[in-house]
């Protein structure tokens, strides 16, 4: 029980922001109006994904200087829950874009950014699946890891900050920080990031000991050979 | 697991009993009429009940590794 209570203190927060993310209140604005609420759920994919991929660098980081496998699927799973976590951000953004900037897709630095942050995570899994042998396949995989996540910051961190970006907090535009009743809504969005962060490596977890499961499958075969 | 299950379900109903008494003041425009009726209630309580239901599955699938865990 004591190695699970992070598990149901993820899922108690992530009950905690679907309330009061719907029920609390928030500053009033033009053409966001209740919309504003979608920072508790949409906003936070996005930095959930950003969280899981730092996880993941650091266990790429680490597999480079060990070599063992366990650290490259434990990267490898955090890239790919940190993958659906983008669908998911790609997705409900899209949503959300219809109805406050008019389009499905605006051209927007940090749009643009977050696609091509998507690509290059999906090349990573491509490169890890063209590579037969498992020691080459860890060794390029972390390496390109790194690089992946160096090029994320740089898309959704640096360049839209040095353009015109319809999102908050980028070319000009002022962050959610600055509006004052702002105070109210950290109290739900901090917590829904720590939140869906903990329940996306629950989810992680669980397929890496699917796959500890599988090698221990595969041993097994191996010495009835 | 029982105890998390408790746990996690009076933690809920405090959430709950909290976010309705922290009603604020009406008069200003947003989705108040929504709330008025009461019937926003029902949308936080469908996707409270999805995300119950994700929960669920997840912990079926933690038990079944688990399972599988101590068999190997």
């Amino acid at each position: 029980m004591k190695r699970h209570w992070w598990k149901a203190l993820g899922v108690i927060i992530i009950f905690y922001t679907i309330i009061q993310g719907f029920l609390g209140e928030v500053p009033h604005y033009f053409i966001l109006n209740e919309t504003i609420r979608n920072m508790y759920f949409h906003v936070t994919m996005w930095f959930a994904m950003i969280i899981l991929m730092l996880a993941s660098v650091v266990y790429s980081v680490k597999h480079l200087s060990s070599g063992t496998r366990i650290s490259d699927l434990r990267a490898k799973e955090l890239a790919l829950t940190g993958v659906v976590l983008a669908i998911a951000g790609l997705l409900t953004g899209s949503l959300w874009a219809k109805y406050t900037w008019g389009a499905f897709w605006v051209n927007d630095a940090k749009l643009n950014g977050a696609a091509v942050t998507f690509l290059i995570y999906l090349a990573y899994f491509i490169l890890r699946n063209s590579v037969e042998d498992q020691q080459k396949k860890g060794r390029l995989a972390a390496v390109y890891n790194i690089f992946a996540f160096v090029m994320m910051i740089v898309f959704l961190g640096i360049l839209p900050r040095m353009t015109d970006s319809l999102h908050p907090g980028n070319g000009g535009n002022p962050g959610f920080d600055q509006y004052d009743l702002d105070a109210q809504m950290q109290m739900v969005f901090r917590p829904a990031v720590i939140g869906w962060t903990l329940i996306a490596v629950w989810i992680t977890t669980l397929k890496i000991r699917y796959h500890q499961l599988l090698w221990k499958k595969e041993d097994v075969k191996d010495e009835q050979l | 697991m029982k105890n998390t299950l408790v746990l996690l379900i009076s933690t809920l109903f405090l959430l709950l009993s909290g976010s309705v008494l922290a009603q604020g003041p009406e008069g200003v425009e947003m989705a108040d009429v929504m709330r008025s009726n009461g019937k926003i209630y029902v949308v936080v309580a469908v996707v409270a009940i999805v995300f119950a239901v994700i929960t669920v599955y997840l912990i079926s699938i933690d038990r079944k590794l688990r399972k599988l865990e101590k068999e190997s």
